[in-house]
């Protein structure tokens, strides 16, 4: 039953995935079980992402569906999920400031949780201040800045060379994304790496957290 | 001066106008123009320009004027796209409690772009609604939701049930609120008159000093009309798989009333190009398939009905739009204009050559923070590569940004004259 749920997950078929999930934990069945073999779906819908087989729309139902499993199953874990689960490693996210926009900086979340990462979502038009003192206070390894319009280039450098100033950024790795971010703009803010979508964010984590 | 050199200054004017007209035209039919045309696009570079704030920009009509005229006369673009008519807004946009914006001064900082607010507007169980009587629909949800002024029209029955002595009892419905909320848009409605005389004069204006309109009317294609106004970034994606069939007769629907909107809006104008900006049919936002069925058909109904109305359709590709090339050049060859804003320009020009003129694509970021060397170089590749023998306009990849350095941009308009000779 697991088998076919991972399938059903990743090839986007929302009411099966859901019925099986429904007659899996309404038989007995371990909800731990379920939310495991959520993750095994979302590896391969990732696979599938970077492959060119799927894009953002089947990221947006994948991120859908797991919300609705997990209001199912999670009311049922015993003492709430396993708290073996360990996670990757720490993202301090956020859009910098002036700029409101958050669909892209959704996706990137929701790919770094499915994927293993604790993510610290600061939201939208993000103070450079807020993002000097989260990183001084939980000092994560990678700090992922997000902008649609053009005024946030100005807006990323403002926060990285912040960071300078505050002595936080040499044991900080820095990825930036969005709108028309490319290597020019990387350049100009000395962040670390910039993204074009939502894997080159797993993948730059991946390379950069691992062990 | 005298009765003579006005005259003189005058035919100077009119034939430099044309001459910029019949550069742009040239581009558009695929032939070769004299040389390469630039035209000038931004939405609020002329504040940083003229050192206003960008409120300023979006609630005080002469000085946009003023200091897009000094911008036109210094980089002597081949047309202008005024920035009026997409950023004059915030006085009518206050009186009518607009809500699916926030603007510089009203929700974000005096000198930030105004940015859309991406919400569901519309309801999954909507579609159905919509499809039935898509005017109703908008007088009663759709625009209640997205403008104060039009709260009280949300409780207005569908007057086509009415007729005859029920018509009587029809008017119960317009109450006191109704009325109020009437009032209020009427008082939008004159300074929205307000702000469209003060683009109609700078048109005239432009004219005058020899300059043509780069763009004038504006509208959407079909599927971004439901994804940006209505449904959402993420509820469309979502209909993509629970409410497919909806969507697609709702697309249908809605695509001869943006044709229509779109032929009375052009049709007042002597300006022939209407544009056209995609937000959500680029690489990566759906795949190719999904863009065969749910964008690319009812675009095309919209870009080939403007075509055979004589307008000459200018459609905004934003980000990478490679892997739709081959796709869209299937509309009448050169009638129409593919600005492109990351696409690859030269994998463009092989396979969209022959059928469209194309326009771009100078990235933001050099503009924003290269050098005047990186965007001659840059433009320099594109008139001798893509527009070596016609059909091609350079531009930025969406224009000027607000942000870009001046000698930057100086650099840029001083490319054409200088490469494409």
């Amino acid at each position: 039953m697991l088998e076919e749920l991972v399938r059903a997950i990743a090839d986007m078929e929302e009411e099966l995935a859901l019925q099986l999930v429904r007659d899996f934990v309404s038989g007995g069945g371990d909800p731990q079980q379920v939310l495991d073999a959520c993750r095994d779906a979302m590896d391969l819908v990732g696979k599938r992402f970077e492959a060119g087989e799927y894009f953002l729309p089947e990221l947006m139902l994948a991120g859908d569906l797991l919300e609705q499993i997990s209001a199912i199953v999670k009311p049922l874990l015993v003492g709430g999920p396993q708290a073996s689960v360990k996670t990757a490693g720490t993202v301090l996210i956020g859009t910098v400031h002036g700029d409101l926009h958050d669909i892209g900086k959704n996706i990137v979340v929701f790919m770094l949780e499915v994927s293993g990462y604790n993510v610290i979502d600061l939201g939208i038009d993000v103070p450079v201040e807020d993002f000097v003192d989260k990183v001084r206070e939980l000092k994560p390894p990678v700090l992922a800045l997000s902008g649609f319009l053009t005024l946030a280039f100005d807006s990323m450098k403002e926060t990285i060379d912040a960071l300078s100033d505050a002595g936080l950024r040499d044991s900080l790795k820095i990825m930036i994304g969005g709108g028309q971010v490319d290597e020019a703009v990387r350049s100009y803010t000395n962040a670390d790496a910039f993204g074009l979508n939502a894997m080159d964010a797993v993948s730059l984590c991946r390379q950069w957290l691992a062990a | 001066m005298s009765e003579t050199t006005i005259t003189k200054d005058a035919e100077d004017m009119a034939r430099d106008f044309d001459e910029r007209q019949k550069r742009i035209d040239d581009a558009i039919a695929l032939r070769k123009p004299d040389r390469v045309p630039i035209i000038y696009y931004t939405m609020f570079w002329h504040a940083s320009y003229a050192g206003i704030t960008f409120k300023e920009a979006m609630y005080n009509y002469a000085k946009v004027s003023e200091v897009t005229k000094r911008i036109v006369l210094e980089l002597k673009p081949d047309a202008v796209a005024a920035p009026h008519r997409a950023t004059l807004l915030g006085p009518t946009m206050e009186l009518m409690g607009y809500q699916q914006l926030r603007w510089p001064g009203h929700g974000v900082g005096e000198n930030y772009s105004y940015q859309y607010i991406d919400r569901e507007y519309m309801k999954p169980e909507e579609y159905d609604d919509y499809i039935e009587d898509p005017g109703w629909f908008y007088l009663t949800r759709y625009l209640p939701r997205v403008a104060d002024a039009f709260a009280p029209m949300a409780g207005l029955p569908q007057p086509a049930s009415m007729q005859h002595t029920r018509l009587v009892y029809l008017t119960r419905f317009f109450t006191e609120e109704v009325a109020a909320g009437f009032s209020q848009l009427a008082k939008a409605g004159q300074e929205a008159q307000r702000a469209f005389d003060s683009a109609s004069e700078f048109q005239v204006e432009m004219a005058a000093l020899g300059f043509p309109m780069g763009q004038m009317a504006t509208g959407p294609a079909p599927y971004d009309y439901f994804a940006d106004n209505m449904r959402g970034s993420k509820g469309i994606m979502l209909d993509l798989f629970r409410r497919k069939d909806k969507l697609l007769a709702a697309m249908d629907r809605a695509t001869p009333i943006i044709l229509k909107g779109l032929l009375e809006m052009a049709g007042q104008n002597p300006c022939k190009i209407v544009f056209l900006p995609m937000h959500w049919g680029l690489d990566g936002f759906m795949s190719p398939d999904q863009f065969k069925t749910f964008f690319w058909p009812h675009l095309r109904k919209v870009i080939v009905g403007l075509i055979e109305a004589g307008l000459v359709p200018l459609v905004l590709w934003e980000g990478d739009c490679t892997s739709r090339l081959e796709t869209i050049a299937d509309i009448p060859a050169g009638k129409a204009i593919y600005w492109f804003e990351r696409t690859d320009l030269f994998r463009a020009k092989a396979v969209l050559g022959d059928v469209v003129c194309l326009r771009g694509n100078v990235p933001a970021s050099m503009l924003n923070t290269g050098t005047p060397q990186d965007v001659r170089e840059y433009c320099k590749k594109l008139i001798e590569g893509v527009g070596r023998d016609g059909g091609f306009i350079l531009d930025g990849g969406i224009g000027i940004p607000d942000e870009a350095r001046l000698e930057n941009v100086r650099a840029m308009f001083q490319s054409v004259r200088d490469f494409s000779a």
